[in-house]
């Protein structure tokens, strides 16, 4: 997708908008008389209508059109903002997000029900009437071309036509370009020098052209003023003059009428007392939220691609820059050697903000939460109240988009599982309303998220039973209260009785899980019988750089995520040969599995003395890996692998060392459940 | 010299087609995003033409041009709107605040760069 | 868009784009002493030899990845693909990479070459499709041959070459 696609950046600024309708009339719902608000609400639906129209989204375009009518009555205080009216609203906002997602599809009669609703919310039970039929274009000009035909046209024009910015002799190139000309200019209406003002406009012309264009043609030319100005036109047919405009104001001396247009401008009302009041509605309001607006005004938007050839090229920077390090090292000029060191400092503070620019802040993915909770309230008869928190703490952008479909599942999972009916709450001596909280805070190089709720709390014994009739667990299996919780992640898990509309999607935990992982995070469980659950997902604050360690497998390089290592040991060549054949080593009083990187990448060389041991672990899971020689940490901007590699499951990635060559990144999660595979299948063979 | 000209919309998407058939026209463009920046804008450096839309966040189409109007230095720079509706009560308000000519949403770039250019002149 | 590539992708396999002329404008290049083309539009750059890493597990066809301006790619050996041998590498080697569309997703990919020999355009009317018999090679790893001062060019499928790769 190419930024310059403007259907691209169309549907980019359409889910904004909706974004800003949904949070408008989702504020309007605890305030009906937000006059910010409803003014934001109706700004959104015009620009959408707007630029819809403009990108071929056509029938988007007249839906909207008759939803911004509808609003618009609520906008100039004609009606009232009910609860119904919003309701219906977002439901039309729903359809308006179809349209734009798929334009070419029969929406049926959807649009026309929700309309009909719509109408309904704004009259009351009055006749459907109000609504304005589609947008209306400019009436087309109807072209009648002619033969060679000459006019005489006398014009002048307001006197502030020019501060106005008309310039007449624009016009009068114009009309020069509609055939041959003669142009007479009256100056008769100048005021004297003491009293000119330079600025105004005094002048009127008697042009006779000849043109094979129409009559409209003219008028064209004076298309921004016509409604303004003075302008009489005629045939000249052999030297007779014929008035082909008997409704034009007649003027054979113009008058330098001094009317403000303003003064003109009521009589095209269809209603003048109504003009004055208008302003007032249009016009913003100083207010708290102009202030907000502003500062977002201040944001550029940047594609999340263009993001990525930056990161790229600082890449690339980085890894020159490391190459002109090592000329320079082994070199005497010391300009030479100081202009490295600059280069030096200036791309790791490059490099820094490259990073801080690629983050975003969760408030942006919090927002999408409160339309969905809205509706799972309406659909559940739940009460429920959605809390966030720490909405400005930053996050990769990449993280972000991959964390909404977990997060929406988890409150999902929250509303149905977790919270309890307004009858049951207050059985048990609770608010009515449920509590969902989101938060979202920062701490080391990880954000934690977490989606909380007061509900009645993970049943352990449904759990257990469950997981137990699944076959996840041997009956009466020992496990740790954690590990016991982790088991509603599990594939195929869920912990419904039956399972209902809202959690039975076919999307399970595992899926949610499994994306945390990929994001080389982890999911934490606490729950309280009675008092609500508590899912807190940590995630490394980035995807595009991590600290790595390098370490070399035969003549390979390599780097395993540090945040994943747990230590590094020795692995001596009396220890490697005693282990020959078994697949642990004695880590103090366990015994851990390991994988020979040797063997599992059949590098085909001979061992180094010394080898070492990396521990990894995944949080409970612990695997060694034994590789050759560690080399030490390593900033590694993580590059993604091509599909022509996504079947090699043993890398989660590559990236550029200081020489410029590769080095792929080990996958973790991969290795670790190979590891404990392979010990399964040792034990297996006993 | 080549024709500065400053584009006043909130939509991202009209302000790109703006941009792309004015450039590729041969005009220089500025962007902006709502009156207010469009009136900051103008007010620091020289334009020979103003597009905006009206109705826009912070500050709208209708105040930017009356404000602009009263800027001494931007006496007789043409103006266009850009407006969704040929409602003639909207068009006698915006040229009544002192635009020069108005231009019809949804329009074609070739629209577009012939009402510019008839603005402009030669 | 996305949408309309991979409908693309389920019509048969043949991603030569003759111009209205009947003509191609072509890179070709020597492999295992044969002659190949590949459209001239795809070709993003020529590189000479440059440091390799290996993937341990990956096919042997695409055993390798290269950095390509700050970007990790694959390197791929179509000899392999058409079970030639791998051969060794001598000064006239060269990476083409070249843009591939693959599942709907632009891929830059490094082709292994012998020596690349120039730009050319190959005329639609001296080609002819592969015979299904009498090959070497497999006939559907090949668009079509023409003919040229008596020796055949051998324009390679490489969506069928790759996309064989990436379904398996």
């Amino acid at each position: 997708m190419s930024m310059t696609d403007p259907i691209a950046v169309f549907r980019m600024e359409a889910a904004e908008l909706f974004e800003q309708i949904e949070s408008g009339l989702l504020d309007l719902t605890h305030r009906l008389d937000d006059r910010d608000q409803i003014d934001a609400v109706f700004r959104g639906l015009h620009t959408l209508k707007g630029s819809g129209a403009m990108f071929g989204f056509d029938a988007l375009a007249a839906f909207t059109h008759h939803c911004e009518t509808a609003f618009d009555r609520v906008r100039k205080g004609e009606k009232p903002a009910t609860s119904e009216l919003i309701a219906a609203v977002l439901a039309a906002q729903d359809h308006m997000r179809a349209l734009v997602d798929r334009p070419m599809d029969d929406h049926g009669n959807i649009g026309d029900i929700l309309l009909s609703q719509l109408q309904r919310a704004v009259e009351g039970d009055a006749p459907v009437t109000a609504l304005v039929p589609t947008i209306q274009a400019e009436p087309a000009a109807v072209a009648v071309k002619s033969a060679g035909n000459t006019w005489r046209i006398r014009f002048s024009l307001p006197v502030n036509s020019m501060v106005n910015g008309t310039n007449p002799l624009g016009l009068l190139d114009e009309l020069r370009d509609l055939g041959e000309c003669r142009i007479a200019v009256n100056t008769s209406a100048i005021p004297s020098l003491d009293v000119l003002v330079p600025t105004d406009l005094h002048l009127s012309w008697d042009v006779t052209v000849t043109t094979d264009q129409p009559r409209s043609a003219i008028d064209d030319v004076f298309i921004f003023v016509l409604d303004d100005m003075q302008l009489d036109v005629e045939t000249l047919t052999d030297g007779v003059a014929v008035i082909a405009e008997p409704a034009a104001v007649q003027a054979e001396q113009p008058v330098p009428v001094v009317l403000p247009v303003a003064a003109i401008a009521p009589a095209t009302l269809p209603v003048p007392a109504q003009a004055p009041a208008a302003p007032a509605v249009e016009r913003e309001v100083p207010g708290s939220n102009d202030a907000r607006q502003a500062k977002a005004a201040e944001n550029v938007r940047v594609p999340a691609e263009r993001l990525d050839e930056l990161m790229d090229r600082v890449g690339e920077l980085v890894i020159a820059q490391s190459r002109l390090r090592q000329l320079a090292s082994s070199s005497m000029d010391l300009q030479l050697r100081s202009v490295s060191e600059e280069i030096e400092r200036l791309s790791g503070e490059l490099r820094d903000t490259m990073m801080v620019l690629r983050m975003v802040p969760v408030g942006s993915l919090f927002g999408r939460f409160r339309r969905l909770v809205h509706d799972l309230a309406r659909e559940t008869g739940k009460v429920i109240e959605l809390v966030t928190e720490g909405e400005t703490t930053e996050v990769d952008k990449t993280v972000i988009e991959r964390l909404a479909d977990p997060l929406v599942h988890l409150v999902r999972n929250s509303i149905d599982h977790g919270l309890e009916t307004p009858e049951e709450r207050r059985a048990a001596g609770k608010d009515e309303a449920g509590k969902i909280m989101l938060s979202a805070r920062q701490a080391g190089g990880e954000v934690i998220i977490t989606i909380k709720d007061d509900g009645r709390g993970i049943n352990r014994e449904r759990v257990r039973a469950k997981a137990e009739a699944s076959g996840l667990i041997q009956p009466g299996a020992a496990l740790s209260d954690q590990d016991l919780l982790q088991l509603i992640f599990a594939p195929g898990f869920s912990t419904a009785a039956q399972v209902t509309n809202l959690s039975g999607r076919g999307v399970g935990m595992d899926v949610v899980k499994k994306t945390v992982e990929t994001l080389r995070g982890a999911i934490d469980i606490t729950s309280h019988a009675g008092q609500g659950s508590d899912v807190s997902l940590r995630i490394p604050l980035t995807l595009a750089i991590i600290d790595g360690l390098l370490v070399r497998v035969g003549t390979g390089r390599y780097v395993i995520p540090l945040s994943a290592v747990e230590e590094c040991l020795e692995l001596s060549l009396e220890e490697d040969l005693r282990s020959r054949g078994r697949s642990f080593i004695s880590l103090r009083d366990s015994l851990v599995p390991f994988l020979r990187l040797r063997d599992l990448f059949r590098t085909g060389t001979k061992p180094d003395a010394h080898q070492k041991v990396v521990v990894i672990s995944t949080g409970t899971e612990r695997v060694g890996m034994v590789v050759d020689q560690i080399i030490g940490d390593h900033q590694t901007v993580i590059k993604s692998m091509s599909k022509l590699h996504h079947d090699v499951a043993t890398f989660s990635g590559a990236t550029i060392l200081g020489d410029g060559s590769v080095a792929l990144i080990l996958d973790v999660a991969h290795l670790v459940a190979a590891g404990q595979q392979q010990e399964a299948q040792v034990r297996a063979a006993g | 010299m080549t024709a500065r000209i400053l584009t006043v919309d909130d939509s991202a998407s009209i302000r790109l087609t703006t941009k792309v058939t004015l450039s590729n026209a041969g005009y220089d463009i500025t962007e902006a995003v709502n009156g207010a920046e469009g009136l900051e804008k103008a007010k620091s450096g020289q334009f020979d033409l103003i597009v905006t839309d009206l109705n826009m966040p912070v500050m709208d189409g209708l105040t930017m041009i009356e404000e602009l109007r009263k800027l001494p230095a931007h006496t007789g720079v043409p103006i266009i709107f850009l407006t969704t509706e040929s409602d003639a009560d909207l068009k006698a308000r915006a040229k009544a605040a002192g635009a020069t000519g108005w231009l019809t949403k949804p329009f074609d770039p070739e629209t577009l760069v012939k009402i510019v250019r008839k603005v402009l002149g030669r | 868009m996305i949408e309309a590539v991979q409908t693309n992708d389920r019509q048969p396999q043949s991603d030569t784009h003759w111009n209205s002329d009947g003509e191609l404008e072509v890179l070709t290049f020597d492999l295992h002493g044969e002659t190949f083309a590949l459209e001239a539009a795809m070709v993003q750059e020529i590189l000479d030899l440059l440091p390799e890493t290996t993937v341990p597990g990956a096919m042997p066809f695409v055993g390798s990845v290269i950095n390509f301006r700050g970007k990790v790619i694959p390197l791929a050996d179509i000899r392999l693909a058409f079970g030639m041998e791998a051969a060794e590498t001598t000064i006239d080697s060269r990476i083409i990479v070249i843009e591939l569309n693959l599942q709907g997703e632009p891929t830059l990919v490094g082709l292994r070459t012998d020596k690349v020999n120039e730009v050319t355009t190959l005329a639609k009317t001296s080609s002819e499709a592969p015979p299904s018999v009498g090959m070497r090679w497999r006939p559907d790893y090949i668009n079509c041959l023409v003919k040229r001062g008596g020796q055949f060019i051998i324009l390679p499928n490489l969506q069928a070459i790759f996309s064989f790769r990436t379904d398996t």
